[in-house]
């Protein structure tokens, strides 16, 4: 055993040089893992962005024929999938990185070699979801896939293959994530940072990894069951064998609602961190909107056939849904009124990154009153699968989310970058997202009341749907054009963006105390917290005073709690290691492993796409090539000694 | 800001937004939710209406106040600290009871119409089988003995009771001013009302568009529906059940020929002519698509000739028309079964010259 883990070692030196791309490619370092996690679902957004514009220019007029109607249901299926899968999860995920270690005084996650496995998975598996424009054809059915339209018989092509595949991987880097984050904010907190102290951004993090790991594996099983059927020719779903398309329904829509959550519950985190910052208040109810968030991710897992509402499943069943989905608006307009009730009398600075988050609850009051619309069953029944859906979905995907991972984007980026990203083009990307994304969605409320169906390639004139559907066209190029504003505003801020300082907007939460970029280690002495806020009231002990009472500390600091007699110690003022200098403190080491067990795993995905003896082999070499890799990586230590050089 | 200041904009703004609220949907587009023809899509526009004047008053009050406090709380001293307000109880209870409150007056008129909607239709109900296909639709009247395609005839003022199958994918049956959609699942079968009311309709036979709804595969934008509804006067719905029951005249001239290349070509393996399709050939279709056999449902065209759309409703039926369609489907309708599965499109060799498809058409223009 030590021989052949010798062998290895010797195969693969461990890489020590933390420049160039190698650096990058053997990272373990939360942060530049988040960096990668940013830049790479940008790409992902941009792509997916195209598509929607490639779909509103065919819908600019009735009878149009820029694509074909093929091509139009892979471009809406794909766009779907890349913006919740390949955009909105990984950036909330890259904020995550960068951010939860710094937020709550710690030096990395949990498990940084599973954070860049993570992150490698999801890169392999969002090129192979993509790849399929290139091999054969992408998924054509919708993101939600209803069997059996996903059957052999209906969907001969290669794209579905690329549905379940594509899906399974990202799945198992989603999971990953989910996991390390659960345990790194568990275990990881600095001393003092009780979870009621916690940033409302970790919470919500929190929450959302808890409904990740619980969601994921529900539509783990329902693809793996559709890849059976397509691959090996069982028949979970197919109807000539009896098998009910419903049960694909129940299984994606028990995923598919919490995974509703996942994606705005970040931002809903995102905006709680911000809207205090730029008002100089701390946050309204914070109990309450922590609870709020809880509560709407335990309410979650209860309210998923609302999107079944006219499958047929009967009056009991559509009531008792009805009532559930109305019950869910509780909590979340309690977390809307606390955001209100946080600017109320605060001292606002109409920053960029404030105008995104107030933009975000400007636009998702309206997403979730038009979801009120459709929580009753007689009402849906004329809006289900209508552009009232796609409208209200973009009220609180891209008005909600979007919008909110924007404003994460002006307020983080000085902190993540050392630059500010600049305020007046920032001010000119808000307007342009905010008039373009009105005109784009809000005219698609009329198209749906008045009939016209989602996922529709053309329509014919006289329907009433030309004047709406023009403007929502000349929207979506105007949001396009806002989009580009944005990566104007990041390239010029590389060059010539202003330092920002440690602490640009007077910052309430531990990651403000640190440099910008923060350092390799982040935090030279672990700090030990005595309040929420705990930035703010080390600079502004004033205005609190009794506010924050020290309390017993985790992690054994115990011992340094007399060193400080006054009732708020200055974040960094306590070592976990005393005599401690930066030299001595030991970081997670470089590692091969993850980039290569994420490669096997992504040739494995392809050679089951393709399903045939050739590509099986090549599936074998893959599934080799990663168990190669988890078996020399459980043998690598987690950092490397200074001087015994390993095992 | 002083506070009027800061109010006005506000409230210039959102009324704006309200009144686009009132001009943005019109009832006379041919699938309005708002001019509705029957009880059923009324229930449903009544709870619409109560949702919505409750979103518009939340959205005012809620917005305006969101507006009011980031225009009157813009920072003005670049050091002053605001007072640090952390909660407040009362308030929070107040606006989670306020909310429920709300909510409790939505769902007693939803669940009481959930269950209205879906009751019994009773004995007197006219019973038609709804059958969705890639992508058309099959109507069986089965106490009728009529099965027709694409264009649904209905008598005025009277319950009616479709039974919703489907032997491929899902589809979705939705004729938006008359009631709301309900999906078509294999292996299962849904019930639903969609009952006409002469009060609500100004002159017979009144036509409605709908289509289908739920994303059935390439071709599901040109999925469409025409109910066409019949008063009880003149024109009516049991004279139309006895002009479908008329017996073929024995086509002539060009029309015979097209009779014969109609027969020869293999048209006659999925379309039925004369008379209600039987239920065994429907099912034999049915199976056979998915044995991998070169057959597929095909729409019913006894009395073609009267129908006033073909193509599930997305073309008017006129000679030209209708020989573009049988010169190049696929052009017409992109992906439909037909131009993939018969001969005489698969086969280069076997293609229907510019006269035999004049024929066909001559043919098909005469069944009426």
């Amino acid at each position: 055993m030590v021989a052949i883990t010798g062998t290895l070692s010797g195969a693969f030196r461990r890489p020590t040089s933390y420049e160039g791309v190698w650096g990058w490619i053997t990272t373990v370092d939360h942060k530049r893992i988040g960096i990668l996690y940013g830049v790479t679902a940008l790409i992902f957004f941009l792509i997916a962005g195209a598509e929607a514009v490639m779909m509103r220019i065919q819908l600019a007029g009735p009878d149009q024929g820029v694509v074909s109607p093929e091509v139009y249901s892979q471009l809406f299926t794909m766009h779907g999938l890349s913006m919740i899968f390949l955009a909105i999860m990984p950036l909330s995920a890259a904020f995550f990185n960068f951010m939860i270690p710094l937020m709550i005084g710690a030096r990395d996650v949990a498990f940084p070699r599973l954070n860049a496995l993570s992150y490698w998975i999801f890169l392999g598996g969002g090129i192979l979801l993509n790849s399929g424009w290139f091999l054969g054809g992408s998924p054509n059915a919708g993101w939600f896939a209803y069997s059996p339209l996903t059957d052999d018989i209906f969907n001969p092509g290669r794209g579905l293959d690329f549905y379940t595949v594509g899906l399974l991987v990202l799945g198992t880097a989603t999971m990953a994530a989910g996991f390390n984050f659960l345990v790194t904010i568990i275990n990881m907190r600095a001393p003092g940072m009780t979870l009621m102290r916690m940033p409302v951004f970790v919470w919500m993090t929190l929450i959302t990894s808890f409904l990740i790991i619980l969601a994921f594996p529900i539509i783990t099983v329902a693809l793996l069951e559709l890849m059976f059927d397509r691959t090996f020719g069982t028949t979970f779903f197919v109807p000539l064998t009896g098998g009910d398309p419903v049960l694909w329904q129940h299984l994606f829509w028990v995923f598919g609602h919490p995974e509703v959550y996942i994606l705005i519950l970040p931002a809903m985190g995102i905006v709680s961190e911000i809207l205090p910052t730029f008002s100089r208040k701390p946050l309204f109810g914070y109990p309450v909107v922590v609870l709020s968030g809880v509560v709407i991710g335990f309410m979650g897992w209860g309210v998923w056939s609302h999107h079944m509402f006219t499958v047929g499943l009967g009056p009991v069943a559509n009531a008792a849904f009805a009532v559930s989905t109305m019950a869910i608006a509780i909590p979340t307009g309690a977390k809307i009124f606390n955001w209100i009730a946080t600017l109320w009398q605060g001292s606002i600075h109409l920053s960029a990154a404030l105008l995104f988050a107030v933009g975000f609850i400007a636009m998702f009051i309206i997403g979730g009153l038009s979801g009120v619309m459709h929580a009753s069953p007689p009402s849906d029944a004329q809006q289900q699968d209508t552009y009232f859906i796609v409208a209200h979905l973009h009220y609180v995907l891209f008005g909600g989310s979007i919008f909110a991972l924007f404003a994460g984007a002006y307020y983080w980026w000085p902190k993540i970058t050392g630059r500010k990203l600049s305020e007046g083009l920032g001010k000119l990307h808000f307007w342009l997202t905010f008039i373009g994304f009105n005109l784009t969605f809000f005219p698609m409320h009329f198209l749906g009341m008045d009939g016209m169906p989602r996922r529709v390639y053309t329509y014919e004139s006289g329907m009433g749907w030309d004047l709406w559907n023009g403007v929502a066209t000349a929207g979506s190029i105007i949001i396009a054009v806002s989009v580009l504003v944005f990566i104007h505003n990041v390239f010029r801020t590389r060059r010539k963006g202003e330092i920002a300082g440690n602490d640009p907007w007077d910052g309430r939460t531990l990651e403000w105390s640190i440099s910008s970029p923060p350092p390799h280690y982040n935090f030279e002495q672990i700090p030990v917290v005595h309040s929420r806020d705990a930035y703010w009231e080390e600079k502004h002990p004033n205005e609190n005073a009794g506010h924050g009472e020290p309390v017993p500390v985790a992690g054994g600091a115990n011992g340094h709690e007399g060193e400080h007699g006054s009732e708020v110690a200055p974040a960094g003022t306590v070592a976990e290691n005393a005599g401690g200098g930066h030299g001595a403190i030991h970081m997670p080491g470089l590692s091969y492993y993850p980039i290569m067990v994420a490669l096997g795993l992504i040739i494995v995905g392809y050679g089951t796409i393709f399903h045939d003896t050739f590509t099986w082999a090549v599936a074998a070499v893959g599934a080799a090539i990663s168990i190669v890799g988890v078996y020399a990586w459980s043998f690598e230590p987690a950092s490397e000694e200074p001087e015994s050089g390993g095992h | 800001m002083p506070r009027g200041q800061a109010f006005r904009p506000v409230l210039i703004g959102l009324s704006v937004v309200s009144l686009l609220l009132f001009f943005g949907c019109t009832p006379d587009n041919p699938q309005s939710t708002f001019d509705v023809a029957g009880p059923v899509a009324e229930k449903q526009r009544t709870l619409f209406y109560i949702i919505f004047w409750a979103a518009v008053f939340v959205f005012v009050v809620v917005e305006g106040i969101l507006l009011y406090s980031v225009i009157r709380y813009r920072r003005k001293d670049a050091d002053g600290i605001p007072p640090q307000t952390h909660g407040n109880t009362p308030l929070e209870i107040g606006w989670t009871v306020a909310p429920a409150i709300v909510l409790a007056v939505i769902a007693v008129p939803t669940i009481i119409y959930i269950f209205d909607i879906s009751g019994d239709t009773g004995p007197d109900a006219l019973e038609v089988n709804v059958t969705g296909h890639q992508w058309w639709w099959e109507f069986e009247y089965p106490e009728l003995n009529v099965v027709t395609a694409n264009e649904l005839h209905l008598p005025v003022d009277r319950q009616v009771k479709l039974n919703l199958r489907s032997d491929d994918v899902i589809h979705s049956f939705w004729v938006p001013k008359l009631g709301g959609k309900q999906d078509v699942v294999p292996n299962n079968l849904n019930v639903m009302q969609l009952p006409a009311r002469k009060s609500d309709i100004d002159s017979f036979p009144a036509v409605f568009f709908g289509q289908c709804a739920e994303f059935c595969g390439v071709a599901h934008a040109k999925m469409g529906i025409r109910v066409i509804v019949h008063d009880t006067i003149e024109n009516t719905f049991d004279d139309w059940v006895t002009a479908y029951h008329l017996p073929q005249l024995p086509p002539a001239g060009d029309a015979a020929e097209g009779a014969t290349i109609f027969a020869s070509r293999g048209c006659l393996l999925c379309h039925w002519v004369d008379g209600p399709t039987p239920p065994s050939i429907r099912e034999g279709l049915a199976q056979a698509f998915l044995r991998d056999e070169l057959r597929f449902p095909a729409p019913n065209l006894n009395k073609f000739a009267t129908r006033s759309t073909f193509l599930a409703g997305t073309m008017d039926l006129n000679r030209e028309n209708l020989s573009k369609w049988l010169e190049d489907p696929d052009d017409v309708k992109p992906g439909n079964r037909m131009a993939e599965l018969a001969t005489v499109y698969r086969d280069p060799s076997a293609r229907l010259s510019r006269d035999e498809v004049e024929k066909l058409a001559s043919y098909l223009l005469s069944l009426e």
